[in-house]
């Protein structure tokens, strides 16, 4: 039997040699295209940033040939649509930057106590209970946080603390942002804190360290570098939000530091433009080019110093 | 008695060290209660939003609220063309992320040389997933409504969309990868499989679940972003059907976002109604690609 079907799969040696060559040859032409196909669709992503600084600075190029640019960093008006029309960009910079300041004072501390319970203190089986439900937060689409901010947080605000408030605020449109960046925060920091070595809390139980001072005194500070970037990944990730600040935050460009006013951020102000069907072509259009440029320029810078924290503190076990 | 050592160590008498273990305890203690109540703020907010929504809107869900068009009447609005829009939008997103994501992912794990050009790739996509949402909308705007003239269509709201979630996918493709374990890969190549061999019919089946898992948590992020497609497709009323990624459309956020701020109370209801099907539609998904992942990593693990 064995040996019948041997013979019936014999084959010449030269026959042999022949089509394993010319399977060579194939697989040798499908390998290069194959190739060819997997690097074309990694060059989408280069092409991707390349396409995203092309049309922001080309765009807003033309609006810096109408209004100087030292005119829009400096300038402390922005009324756009209104005569005379002002191009400072300050307002709208100053409302970005104060509701995403309320956000991190809420995710920070948060964000990094919540990351020391689920690493130091939880069960591991609450740990995995908690950590999706925390991921769902994270999750949540940021409209339905601008319907929360708006029709929960805001009324709530007004009911036990500020009665005067109006209803689109910077603070509840912040406070809520800061939970929404809680998992963000906590996740990144919880993933610095498990990668701190066991024996360096065995050391320092050891030598009779309270779980408490193990968890403040030893893990945090090794996990530092983690815990920053986390910060201010949360932070960049607060101030390129959108739909939440639309929705919340309200729409008045204002240089103020009083989170009861209503002001307008920088990506709400691309959106009340954008949505309004602007035409191509107009001053108002190219404005929000420039403004998401500044945008870009500031949540790259953020990210960049994140992963520089990252590379230079790391404690190295 | 307190005194110091040569060296600088404090030295303390045993009752002084007992007495401040006391209090080190008490601190120990309280701060676990702060931590715990840190992580309950994100727990006790989640339920909140979701109470508040259900409390909202659940009584105004009915079959016509699905079945039909956007009205300037609140009883008469309805879902219809804002979920076909999200079917098209995220239908075809994940049509052309999956496969790029996963080439991507491919080429950087199991092609690309380790050089400077390949590092600068890398940080160059992490850079994109830190990208704010509504500067994709822009890219999207310039590029597939007016320079390809695709205008405010089906089509130019996917492809950005695609763009935007693309980083996402390739960092949990890169990831499922390389949980495949070294040894398949060596015992194809000595088989005398090629590498593409190797990688069609040893590393994809084994990293698919992970490939898979990433490919829905990309699209539930896609399905659930609103301003992107605000700058692609604006705040339009769509009465119609689309059949054809060349129409126009809206989407459940979009809606959500045009129905939100406006202070009757009824539109309140008609707001939290669409954003509890929004949020069911998301909690289907994640649920999926968190299952998904659980027992993926269950069988790595064994």
């Amino acid at each position: 039997m064995a040996e019948a079907s041997f013979s019936a799969s014999r084959v010449s040696k030269e026959n042999l040699e022949k089509r394993l060559l010319s399977g060579k040859r194939a697989e040798r032409g499908t390998e290069t295209l194959i190739h060819m196909l997997l690097l074309a669709a990694t060059v989408v992503s280069i092409a991707t940033t390349l396409g995203i600084v092309f049309v922001l600075v080309n765009e807003s190029f033309r609006f810096f040939q109408e209004v100087s640019v030292i005119e829009f960093l400096t300038g402390t008006k922005w009324t756009p649509r209104f005569q005379p029309s002002l191009f400072g960009v300050l307002p709208l910079v100053a409302g970005t930057v104060l509701v995403a300041a309320i956000a991190i004072l809420v995710a920070a501390p948060v964000g990094l106590f919540t990351a020391i319970f689920l690493s130091e203190y939880a069960p591991n089986r609450l740990r995995r209970v908690v950590k999706p439900m925390l991921e769902i937060l994270a999750g949540i689409p940021t409209v339905v946080y601008g319907y929360f901010a708006l029709t929960f947080v805001t009324p709530l605000l007004q009911t036990f603390l500020f009665p005067d408030m109006i209803i689109f605020n910077a603070l509840s449109a912040g406070l809520v942002m800061g939970v929404m960046i809680i998992p963000i925060v906590s996740s990144l920091s919880e993933d610095a804190m498990l990668a701190v070595p066991r024996s360096l809390r065995e050391a320092a139980y050891a030598l009779g360290a309270t779980r408490f001072e193990v968890a403040t005194r030893v893990v945090t500070p090794a996990a530092l570098s983690g815990i920053v970037a986390a910060i201010i990944l949360g932070l960049s990730r607060a101030i390129g939000e959108t739909m939440l600040v639309t929705i919340a935050a309200g729409a008045t460009p204002r240089l103020t530091i009083d989170p009861r006013e209503s002001i307008q951020t920088m990506t709400a102000y691309i959106v009340q433009v954008g949505f309004g069907e602007t035409p191509q072509g107009t001053t108002i259009y190219y404005t929000i080019f420039a403004v998401a440029l500044l945008l870009f320029v500031m949540t790259l810078a953020m990210n960049i110093l994140g992963h520089l924290v990252v590379r230079r503190w790391r404690q190295a076990y | 008695m307190e005194s110091t050592t040569p060296n600088g160590v404090r030295s303390v008498s045993a009752e002084q060290f007992h007495r401040s273990l006391r209090g080190r305890r008490l601190i120990g203690n309280a701060a676990v209660i702060l931590f715990l109540g840190s992580t309950l703020v994100g727990l006790a907010t989640l339920a909140a939003l979701i109470i508040d929504v259900l409390i909202d809107g659940l009584s105004w869900i009915d079959w016509d609220f699905l079945s039909t068009y956007p009205s300037r009447r609140p009883p008469d609005a309805g879902l219809r063309s804002a979920l076909f829009g999200t079917l098209w939008v995220g239908g075809l997103t994940a049509l052309f992320t999956f496969p790029i994501g996963t080439a991507t992912a491919i080429y950087l794990e199991e092609y690309a040389p380790r050089n400077r050009l390949t590092q600068f790739i890398e940080l160059n996509i992490s850079n994109l997933a830190g990208v704010p949402s509504i500067v994709y909308g822009l890219l999207g705007l310039a590029v597939f409504v007016f320079l390809l003239n695709l205008d405010r269509v089906i089509l130019a709201g996917a492809l950005t969309l695609t763009l935007l979630v693309l980083p996402l996918l390739i960092v949990a493709g890169r990831e499922a990868i390389r949980a495949v374990p070294d040894s398949y890969r060596q015992g194809s190549l000595a088989l005398g499989a090629t590498r593409w061999q190797t990688v069609r019919h040893v590393i994809l089946p084994s990293a698919l679940p992970g490939i898979l898992t990433g490919t829905i948590l990309a699209m539930s992020r896609a399905i659930g972003e609103a301003a992107p497609l605000l700058a692609i497709s604006g705040l339009v009323f769509v009465t119609f059907t689309p059949g054809h990624p060349f129409e126009r459309f809206t989407v459940l956020p979009i809606q959500i976002f045009n129905w939100v701020s406006r202070p009757q109370l009824d539109w309140q209801h008609v707001t939290a109604a669409a954003i509890i099907i929004l949020l069911l539609v998301l909690l289907t998904m994640n649920a999926t690609a968190i299952l998904l992942r659980d027992r993926f990593q269950r069988r790595s693990e064994e």
